[in-house]
């Protein structure tokens, strides 16, 4: 069992959590998996929701329809929706209520979808 | 029609209120089906950390947490438990489900049905709230304790309502970096308000000494903030506010908001219950009788009828479940019942009391800047909601502003901006928020997925 300080060494060392706005106190002891988020890898672990495996890499999760500006989810129980994101070749799903899953391909953008 | 006798109770919401309510009808020889949009049972407040992630909050060491979750293990096999399963409608003595977001065929038939459906943070939106990193309050919470997450490394605590200052050493407990606590209430109204929370003298004892924890730690705590704003390009990287005369401004990268709980009211309303006005939570709650009857066959327990906490919730879920007994024709032990009634009514008295120590800030959305965004889902703001209210001629319902600013008429189906927005309108018309009635239901109250066609609907 890895314990918190050592894993929040081996995280300190990923450049892609300096993007995020979560910070991670400790580390899932299960599973390591990859998702993409707009083609860009992210390393999350079985048992991760969406939202905190994307908001730990990025800064966003999804851009609002209205005036563009970036969204990052808000009640993380299923509740204020705003943390719905496009998994590549599958509907929308919910961030917070979704559990990340190997190879996952997500994007903050619908029009990539071609959506 | 169905044999009420011989059709199932259905009972959604394994939080405290269903949890007991299931143990009563199972101790009567019943078996329930206990239907729960969550991945585990426990409800919002005593949620289970994973056990993957090794966290070790003292709240898991309650022994009011550890009573709950060893209730429902004694009574998983002898329930019908149903996880991840939405109840998105009622209608005609059936409940309409959906398993991890895809609607089920057919409807579940009730002879009774308990509704213990909790509540969800209760939002007064600021400047800026839309931003990444800022969350709910609650939603600070559930990735601490769902996902080992905190919400930033430098995190303010802002709103009111005692689960600040719990989340807030919740947070320092896992090891968050750094945490503010930026209270809306004057300090004066908390000490006023302490006769009245001593109905329950735990509750008191341990909120005091949460305060003075916090303290010694050398956590900044102010009471009596205003005009709060976050800022920040793309995501939160700083906030302002007003406090004793002054402006004060302070880096942070995460802000957690809460102002309490607003009861999750929808189900009730769809399966016919009443509603009033409970001035001192400032939010529409179903009508109950004493024993939580609500309407024909329905019952109501726990934060969704009458913000209490877990302890009152429980107990209101044992004496609901007691009253859907007594009207089946079973026996039913009345001097058992009004000792639990007399517990859950001192729970109710406390919360009263926690309701007047940490007060929803109606002086702020009158003053709330027109460009504010009131609704998160459709982008409408304060100034939006605002003129069309103050223009709207005959009676003013919120449904009306509604419809015509699209303001509460997005994904969330109001939860979010609901009541702030009944308070703007009310305010901009000089009217009580009473008067403007509540944002009425509509199923799905989540969106759902139809299977054949992948077709989402909202
Ligand atoms: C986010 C949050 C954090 C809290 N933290 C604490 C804390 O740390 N300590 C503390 O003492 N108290 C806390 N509280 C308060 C306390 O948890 C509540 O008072 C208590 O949980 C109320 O119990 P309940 O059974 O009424 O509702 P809940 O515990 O909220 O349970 C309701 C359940 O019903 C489910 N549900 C709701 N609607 C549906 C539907 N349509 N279909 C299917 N399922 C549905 C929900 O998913 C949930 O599991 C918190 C409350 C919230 C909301
Ligand atoms: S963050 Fe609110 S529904 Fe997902």
């Amino acid at each position: 069992m890895m314990n918190r300080s050592q894993a929040q060494k081996q995280l300190q060392g990923k450049s892609v959590e300096a993007g995020g706005t979560l910070h991670r106190l400790c580390v899932r002891q299960s599973v390591p998996v990859t998702i993409y988020l707009d083609g860009s890898p992210i390393e999350a672990r079985t048992g991760d929701s969406l939202l905190a495996a994307v908001m730990s890499a990025a800064a966003r999760l999804r851009i609002n329809e209205f005036d563009g500006s970036p969204r990052g989810g808000f009640c993380a129980m299923g509740a204020c929706q705003d943390c719905w994101i496009w998994v590549e070749g599958r509907q929308r799903v919910r961030a917070c209520t979704t559990l990340v899953e190997e190879g996952m391909r997500l994007s903050t953008t619908a029009t990539v979808m071609g959506c | 029609m169905t044999d009420q006798n011989n059709t199932p109770v259905v009972i959604v919401g394994a939080g405290p209120a269903g949890i007991g309510a299931a143990a009563v009808l199972v101790a009567a020889g019943l078996r329930p089906i206990l239907l729960d949009e969550g991945r585990a049972p426990g409800g919002q407040g005593y949620r289970k950390s994973d056990p993957a992630l090794g966290l070790n909050l003292a709240y898991a060491q309650e022994p009011e947490y550890k009573a709950i979750h060893a209730l429902f293990e004694r009574l998983r096999d002898k329930i019908d438990y149903r996880p991840e399963t939405l109840a998105w409608s009622v209608d005609a003595g059936s409940v309409f489900t959906a398993f991890r977001g895809s609607v089920a065929s057919e409807g579940i038939p009730f002879g009774r049905l308990i509704l213990a459906t909790g509540a969800t943070d209760k939002v007064a939106p600021v400047p800026g709230w839309t931003l990444p990193g800022v969350y709910s309050l609650g939603g600070a919470q559930v990735l601490l304790k769902d996902q080992g997450c905190a919400i930033g490394q430098d995190v303010v605590f802002y709103g009111s309502s005692p689960l600040l200052y719990l989340a807030a050493w919740q947070y320092l407990e896992a090891g968050a970096l750094k945490v503010t606590v930026l209270d809306t209430t004057p300090f004066s109204a908390k000490m006023k308000a302490s006769a009245a929370i001593a109905s329950v003298p735990k509750l008191l004892r341990q909120g005091l000494g949460l305060i003075a924890r916090l303290r010694m730690r050398g956590i900044t705590m102010r009471h009596g903030v205003t005009d709060m704003a976050i800022h920040g390009d793309g995501r939160v990287e700083g906030i302002s506010y007003s406090w004793k005369g002054r402006r004060e401004t302070r880096a942070c990268d995460g802000v957690a908001i809460g102002h309490g709980l607003r009861s999750e009211i929808q189900l009730a309303e769809l399966a016919g219950c009443g509603l009033a006005y409970n001035a001192l939570f400032d939010q529409w709650q179903p009508v109950v009788d004493a024993d939580g009857r609500g309407g024909s066959g329905v019952y109501l327990a726990g934060d969704g009828t009458r913000i209490g906490g877990a302890v009152a919730a429980e107990l209101a879920g044992r004496i609901a479940a007691s009253a859907c007994l007594a009207d089946l024709g079973h026996a039913v032990d009345a001097a058992e019942v009004a000792e639990l009634k007399r517990r859950r009514d001192a729970h109710w008295r406390a919360q009263d009391g926690l309701a007047r120590a940490f007060a929803w800030p109606r002086k702020g959305f009158a003053e709330l800047p027109d460009a504010t965004v009131l609704c998160r889902c459709e982008n409408v703001t304060a100034g939006q909601v605002r003129g069309i209210a103050k223009t709207m001629t005959g009676i003013p319902d919120i449904n009306r502003v509604k419809a015509l600013s699209r303001c509460g008429m997005g994904r969330c189906q109001s939860r979010m901006c609901g009541l702030a927005a009944i308070e703007v309108a009310a305010a901009a018309r000089g009217e009580a928020p009473a008067n403007l009635t509540h944002y009425r239901a509509q199923p799905p109250i989540k969106p759902v997925a139809i299977p054949t066609s992948s077709q989402e609907v909202a």
